[in-house]
């Protein structure tokens, strides 16, 4: 009787003590249970243990082996040729151009070089023109352009950037176009030349289209005033770059590859990215199925040595080169590649004896629990 | 001793501030006094307003040494010609300042709201006879003030008149301090007459923040006479803020006005605390400065250096403007020196600040949310104060915990009595009965063993000696927190609805005790204590005085006069204050019995009485009447009243009183031990009571030694106390430090049972005079000899502790060697100085009202939450927030490593590798949701599992993951992928044309390569270090990298307008056309998280399937004991373990 009254006093005591709660009762709610609030949400749990990285690895291993040894084969089929004709030593043919360099002369100096090629030349040649010790990626340099007047702005083209300085005008006049990119453009003319064995010497054709990104040549850059305009109307009243011997609307006799659009032009204005580069030149084309494009034999390079490089121990190379669907000759992927996926399968099979003897102990300790 | 240095600091405190003088009504006695100005009455809470706002704020902002060290980046990159525009840093940094300026605005708006709510209040208040209304602000000192019930105060008030007949009010003061009881305060005497004649002054202390103390004296001048001096306490103000209640209306004068009030002097928010993860960020971000500076200095250096070669520094193609060749050369080196710094100052994001906060921010909402939190009983949850300390949570090397009310419920109830010797329980008719124990009879019939006389005079005492009010039935509202119903059972129909209030539960307990005998209090009327008594007659008793509980005194007394003329002063505190105050015959008999409940974990009182003689009456009124006026040191004074008139006094009694063991106690403490956290109960309680509360809580086993160091052992020789130290702390040392086996690793300590396990106990006497021995050189001695032994314990109780001497212990540990984190817990008043000296400290919405919860930093309704709150959430929040450091300077470093690097390719000209918006957005966008989800989801070890092994807590102990170790690791692993980064396209670029056409790339495709590596190496290298991917993190992870390529192509697929340059024009398309960049990208993303991969491997496992061992460990120690049992451990009687 006692007992069962007591407790009942007790709930009731319970029931008032839920009271000082008072007035925050009604602002807090019970927490909501949902998995997020709860922090329950469903979740995958992944362990890496080497049980489940094993097989990654021999994948890894097994994928990359042969993707190398791929590339690798690749890369060597690739021919490349490759000559320096900066004319640095007294032997060198272009000696005497580089050692009278003057930008004054009015007179081109001309050296003739020639080589041998080993192997015939199958599929699509490409000539590049390489530079060593050219820092194209100087930031005075990189940022010396105009964009706005290179996509054709008019306004541009009167008034150039402020970045161009100091070669945003010259003589009041605005430089067209301006920067110091611009101004420095790889002037070197490159004619190939193949010395028949019956002792005539053939002209190689070199295609001029075809070298630049082709968004570069129909959006990012564009004449002023248009496709089909008078360039030279256009241009009036801006100076060619000093270092340019003619004005940017004589590139080419082309007018689709004259002015802006010159694709040998867009190829110099896309800065390299280290200061050893090469850059497209020209595109042997392939001309028929039966003759190699080069065949194997004497060549000889002739060139027109404007551009000076000497002063800053640059270097100029001429570059002939087949192309894959990887590129250009580069083993380093291949290479890379076939030691990745080396060390994977290796290490593979490190792990595979590890685990297993892991394993076994690890086995072994459960049964003992 | 520290009572004696409390005095005097508060002393000095009184002397040093001039007490103010104020004329009631502004009827001033003597016209020629000057008028002081006090300050108005507007409460201004805001920081700002409009005017002042954006210069105050920015300057706020700014002076944050990160904001500050972003402004002086954008600066620089405004003023110099740097490689980068001003707004990659000035965005980021726009959009920090202006986030906080937007927050921080709209807080001071409320504020202002708050405020202008406040001022705008319309009060009445009596000018020259009449009532007029008046905003709140315009009230001014000596303004007397009308409130009506259920009005707050509109300023601090001397409470001239209320309209209840006995000259009291009552307030509850739930928006002061939380409590939600009622308080009864009192009008002067002597002033209850015609408020418009009242000439008076009011001469009292200058303003101060403590609520609980007042001091002040009031002189009424009645028609020439000589003037009336009344005391004026702290019962006779009334503070802005709280309430009146059950009080029709009141009238009191206006004592302290705005800003001065004691309200607004507390409003100072708290002092900031700062976690130990933040200092580690700051040292790595020393690091990371050191490591930009130097490498801002070898470009600098190099680039002088380069330049120096013939035709290096200006060739033809690339001459220098007019400008940059007539400036000085120092000057440049320093505008190149600043340069490099800006190209490399994204090593030190903005966003990781952003990140930190926001993932601080929101992760707290998660110890909010958690509905095992939740307390039914009072309705609410976990309450987050400040969110800058989750991750400290984790880190918690000391618990300081309460001993009532928080490991106990503070749910009193009254178990037994011993009157003269004899023990009367109180039982169910079920319970065991002691063989000690008197069979129980009914309750109501109380045997008669000590003699009727002697049990009625105990009764009475009981009725009669609290400061218990009664409620009445009469009233409507809320149900207060201290209110009980009396029990049903007492045969008193009546009173049934009755409920008592009361500041401790105890009182109530004891009121309901003698209840339960027959003995019931109905309550105080005009200074009269109404007793009905077994054979329902009402019996008056005169309250003369109460001589308040204090807890350094741990006693109080009332002296009432009977309706016999009789003057009583009836008297109960703990054993150890009265029984030196009582005849020392009487102690032996009653002795036995208080020892033995408190064993028994009941708390103790015992109960003492007196008869006073006229004369002494006569002697003891006057003395506290003086004291009371005392304007100085009136504390001192009234000490000295109290402990003449406490002496010679006879003992009727004891009383226990039980506190439960609150929910899972042992278990959480059990737990918290096992996370290789000690655990060092502070409480004011009694020894053996606290003793046996750690016992129950087994924070001492029945194996631990105990180290004694109390009064009790001190006097043991007979010799001087010091000397007696001095030999104990030694030996104790010796014991517990020297001879102990050193510690394994630091971390792993042993707890294994072969070693000894010790639990140290103190007291607050031997405590103080450990701390301020007579001699300087011993003090800091005696500090270190006690600190190392009580580091070598397993757990240590203090017991008679008061509050400042828990916060300064809790500072003695925390500024020890090595800086342990600690963590306060207590849900009271008494607990509020160690919960705001800890590192964290944690209030419990317990029944002491809310003071503890709202100086805390986290509060949890019940102890048992604190188990989940380190162990599983402030596991988690120390991994996530360590790993979100980590991780923010490892992308950092791999993102500005390769641009570091090509300053080498490219004539450190401070070229930037990546496109702007790369590297604007890399932090913003690209990296910054993955890891936000991450140190918001991430779970390494389910939440189950960090509660069932404590042990796992500590493997983080001691910032295990933001130390130099892993912060080494994550720097080696961010030089390792920057450098593989960049080599890796290195090499594939050593032959640009990597189009199946022949084209070349240039330089910006270089980068965006480096870019994308990038970007997927260090989001997958956060999704392998991911053990819990919920769909947020799929979303995140997947998204950003998604994002990123979509940006790419958006970015360059248009000719942005407002670009000075179109750099990134189809450079991402033509890098994905190209079969060698892809391979090389899939190449260097691999082999960057290869290394990743095998250590993840090779570690030791962690995972649910590997922690058997760690489970048996823990599990031996804890499944045997895993059930609560009740509080009753007389198995474990003391004497036995203890050393003395």
């Amino acid at each position: 009787m006692m007992a069962s009254s007591y407790n009942a006093k007790d709930e009731d005591g319970h029931i008032t003590v839920t009271g000082p709660g008072g007035g925050a009762v009604l602002r807090s709610k019970k927490p909501e249970n949902t998995a997020f609030k709860q922090q329950r949400l469903p979740a995958w749990q992944p362990i890496l243990t080497a049980g489940t990285v094993l097989p990654a690895f021999f994948i890894i291993g097994l994928l990359f082996i042969p993707i190398g040894i791929g590339l690798f084969v690749t890369s060597n089929n690739i021919k490349e040729f490759e000559i320096d004709y900066t004319g640095a030593d007294t032997s060198s043919p272009c000696f005497n151009c580089s050692q009278n360099f003057s930008w004054n002369s009015t007179s081109p100096c001309t050296c003739t070089v020639p080589f041998y090629l080993e192997q015939p030349y199958e599929s699509n040649v490409y000539v590049y023109y390489g530079l060593s010790n050219f820092y194209q990626n100087h930031r005075r340099y990189v940022k010396s352009r105009d964009d706005s007047q290179l996509n054709g702005n008019l306004k541009s083209l009167r008034e150039p950037s402020k970045e161009c300085e100091p070669y945003a005008y010259h003589n009041n006049k605005p430089i067209a176009p301006c920067g110091a990119i611009a101004n420095s453009m790889f002037n070197d003319t490159l004619e190939l030349f193949y010395n028949d064995p019956n002792g005539t010497s053939v002209k190689i054709l070199l295609g001029t289209t075809g070298i630049a990104w082709w968004t570069d040549k129909h959006v990012k850059f564009g004449n002023p005033g248009g496709v089909d305009s008078n360039l030279s109307a256009v241009f009036q009243g801006t100076t060619k770059p000093l270092n340019w011997r003619r004005p940017v609307y004589e590139l080419d006799s082309d007018q689709s590859n004259n002015g802006f659009v010159n694709e040998d032009f867009i190829v110099w204005m896309r800065t390299a990215a280290l200061p050893t580069f090469r850059k497209l030149y020209r595109i042997i084309g392939k001309s028929s199925q039966m003759v190699p494009t080069l065949p194997r034999g004497n060549y000889t390079l002739e060139v027109v040595y404007n551009y000076p490089v000497r002063s800053f121990e640059g270097r100029k190379r001429m570059i002939l080169s087949t192309i894959s669907w990887m590129g250009g000759k580069n083993p380093f992927l291949g290479i890379a590649y076939i030691t990745v996926g080396s060390v994977c399968f290796f290490l593979g099979v490190v792990l595979l004896v590890i685990h297993h003897k892991c394993g076994n102990r690890n086995n072994g300790a459960e049964i003992s629990n | 001793m520290l009572r004696r240095r409390l005095n005097r600091l508060l002393g000095g405190d009184e002397r040093r501030v001039d007490s103010r003088t104020i004329y009631v009504g502004h009827r001033s006695s003597s016209p020629g006094e000057p008028i002081i100005k006090f300050c108005d009455n507007r409460i201004v809470s805001s920081k700002y307003t409009v005017w002042n706002f954006l210069p105050k704020n920015l300057f706020e902002q700014f002076r944050r040494i990160a904001n500050f060290y972003f402004l002086i980046i954008f600066l620089v990159q405004v003023i110099v010609d740097t490689p980068t525009s001003p707004v990659t840093s000035g965005l980021p940094l726009f959009f920090v300042i202006t986030v906080t300026a937007i927050k921080q605005g709209y807080e001071d708006w409320l504020r202002h709201k708050a405020d202008n709510e406040v001022n705008k209040y319309p009060v009445t208040v009596l000018e020259q006879g009449e009532r007029t209304r008046k905003d709140s602000e315009k009230i001014k000192v000596g303004d007397v003030v009308e409130v009506e019930e259920d009005e707050t105060f509109p300023c601090d008030l001397i409470l001239l008149q209320s309209s209840r007949d006995d000259g009291t009010c009552y307030v509850t003061t739930a928006s002061l301090d939380g409590e939600s009881n009622h308080k009864t305060h009192y009008t002067v005497s002597d002033t209850e007459k015609d408020l418009e004649t009242l000439n008076a002054t009011i001469e009292c202390e200058q303003p101060q923040p403590d609520l609980y103390k007042f001091v002040g004296r009031m002189h009424i001048y009645k028609n020439d006479q000589e003037p009336v001096v009344r005391s004026l306490g702290p019962e006779n103000l009334l503070l802005k803020g709280a309430t009146l209640k059950n009080t029709q209306r009141i009238y009191g004068v206006a004592l302290y006005t705005g800003m001065e009030t004691k309200m607004a002097l507390n409003y100072q928010g708290k002092s900031q605390k700062r976690s130990a993860v933040e200092k580690s960020i700051n040292a790595f971000l020393l690091v990371y400065l050191c490591i930009l500076v130097s490498k801002a200095l070898v470009c600098t250096i190099l680039k002088y250096v380069w330049q120096s070669r013939p035709g290096q520094d200006e060739p033809w193609y690339n001459e220098k403007t007019q400008r940059d060749k007539e400036t000085n050369l120092y000057l440049k080196m320093f505008t190149d020196f600043l340069s490099f710094m800006v190209l490399f100052n994204f090593i030190i994001p903005v966003s990781m600040y952003v990140t930190v906060e926001m993932q601080k921010f929101l992760g707290s909402f998660f110890i909010t949310w958690d509905k095992d939190f939740f307390d039914p009983e009072i309705k609410e949850g976990a309450l987050v104060n400040t969110s800058d300390l989750n991750e400290e949570l984790g880190q918690v090397e000391y618990v300081f915990t309460d001993k009532t009310g928080t490991l106990t419920q503070n749910n009193m109830e009254f178990i037994e009595c011993c009157i003269d010797g004899f023990q009367y329980k109180y039982r169910d008719a079920s319970s065991e009965l002691d063989g000690f124990c008197v069979a129980d009879g009914p309750v109501n019939k109380v045997q008669e063993k000590a003699g009727r006389a002697k049990e009625e005079l105990f009764l009475r005492a009981l009725c009669l000696c609290h400061t218990v009010q009664v409620k009445e039935p009469t009233e409507q509202g809320p149900v207060d927190g201290l209110m009980d119903q009396v029990d049903a059972g007492v045969p008193h129909p009546p009173q049934e609805q009755r409920g008592f209030i009361a500041s401790s539960p105890d009182e109530v307990a004891l009121v309901k005790g003698a209840m339960r005998y027959g003995f019931t209090f109905l309550g105080l009327e005009s200074r009269n204590m109404k007793i009905l008594n077994r054979n329902n007659d009402v019996e008056m008793y005169e309250l003369l005085h109460v001589l308040t509980f204090d807890p350094v005194r741990r006693r109080m007394s009332v002296i009432v006069r009977s309706n016999s003329g009789d003057t009583l002063l009836f008297c109960k505190g703990a054993d150890s204050s009265i029984f030196p105050r009582v005849r020392q015959e009487e102690v032996e008999r009653i002795r036995m019995h208080v020892e033995r409940n408190a064993t028994e974990g009941y708390r103790t009182l015992c109960v003492a009485y007196k008869y006073l003689s006229a004369e002494e009456f006569a002697q003891a009124d006057a003395g506290l009447m003086e004291a009371r006026l005392a304007l100085q040191n009136r504390e001192e004074k009234l000490l000295a009243v109290y402990n003449q008139v406490e002496t010679d006094m006879s003992l009727i009694g004891a009383t226990a009183v039980e506190d439960r063991l609150q929910e899972e106690a042992a278990e959480t403490m059990e737990a918290l031990q096992g996370a290789g956290i000690k655990v060092w109960v502070l409480t004011g309680d009694k020894m053996e009571t606290a003793k046996s509360t750690c016992y129950a809580c087994r924070l001492f086993q029945r194996s631990t030694e105990l180290l004694e160091l109390t009064v009790r052992t001190l006097e043991d020789g007979g010799r001087k106390r010091e000397e007696r130290l001095h030999e104990l702390l030694l030996e104790y040392h010796k014991k517990a430090v020297q001879d102990a086996p050193p510690l394994k690793g630091g971390i792993t300590r042993t707890w294994s049972s072969e070693t000894q396990d010790y639990g140290f106990i103190i007291d607050g006497a031997t405590l103080s005079m450990v701390l301020n021995s007579s001699s300087e050189s011993n003090s800091s001695r005696y500090k270190s000899l006690f600190l190392q032994i009580c580091q070598n314990c397993t757990s240590v109780l203090c017991c008679r502790m008061a509050p400042l001497q828990k916060a300064q212990i809790v500072k003695m540990v925390k500024n020890s060697k090595g800086n342990p984190i600690t963590l306060s817990i207590g849900d009271g008043a008494n607990d509020v100085s160690m919960i705001l000296e800890a590192h964290v400290g944690i209030g419990i919405k317990g029944k002491e009202g809310r003071q503890a919860v709202r100086n805390s930093d986290y509060a949890i309704p019940k102890l048992k939450h604190l188990k989940k709150l380190l162990l599983a959430h402030g596991h988690l929040y120390y991994v996530r927030i360590a790993h979100l450091v980590q991780y923010f300077f490892y992308k950092n470093l791999c993102f500005i490593l390769p641009q570091f690097l090509y300053q080498f390719f490219c004539g450190y000209s401070q070229q930037p590798l990546y496109d702007a918006a790369y590297l604007t957005m890399y932090n913003i966008c690209f990296t910054s949701m993955p890891i936000l989800a991450y140190s918001l989801l991430e779970q390494h070890i389910c939440i189950e599992v960090l509660l069932d092994n404590a042990a796992l807590y500590r493997e983080i102990a001691k910032n295990g993951m933001l130390r130099w170790r892993p912060f080494l690791y994550w720097t080696l692993l961010g030089v390792f992928h920057g450098l593989l980064f960049f080599f890796g396209v290195r090499y594939l670029f050593s032959n640009p044309a990597l189009q199946d056409n022949g084209q070349v790339f240039g330089n910006w495709s270089y980068g965006t390569i480096v870019f994308t590596i990038l970007v997927f190496t260090v989001t997958l290298k956060l999704a392998l270090d991911t053990r819990h991917w919920t769909w947020i993190n799929h979303f995140v992870i997947w998204g950003s990298l998604l994002f990123y390529v979509f940006f790419s192509f958006f970015w360059g697929g248009i000719i942005w307008p407002f670009l000075k340059q179109q750099r990134l024009y189809f450079v991402f398309a033509n890098m994905l056309s190209s079969v060698s960049a892809w391979l090389v990208i899939i190449l260097l993303i691999l082999l960057s998280l290869l290394p990743e991969i095998l250590l993840v491997v090779f570690r030791k496992p962690r995972g649910p399937n590997s922690r058997q061992p760690v489970e048996s460990n823990a599990g031996g120690h804890q499944s045997p004991r895993s059930t609560a049992q009740p509080l009753l451990m007389k198995t474990f009687s003391d004497e036995s373990n203890t050393v003395i």
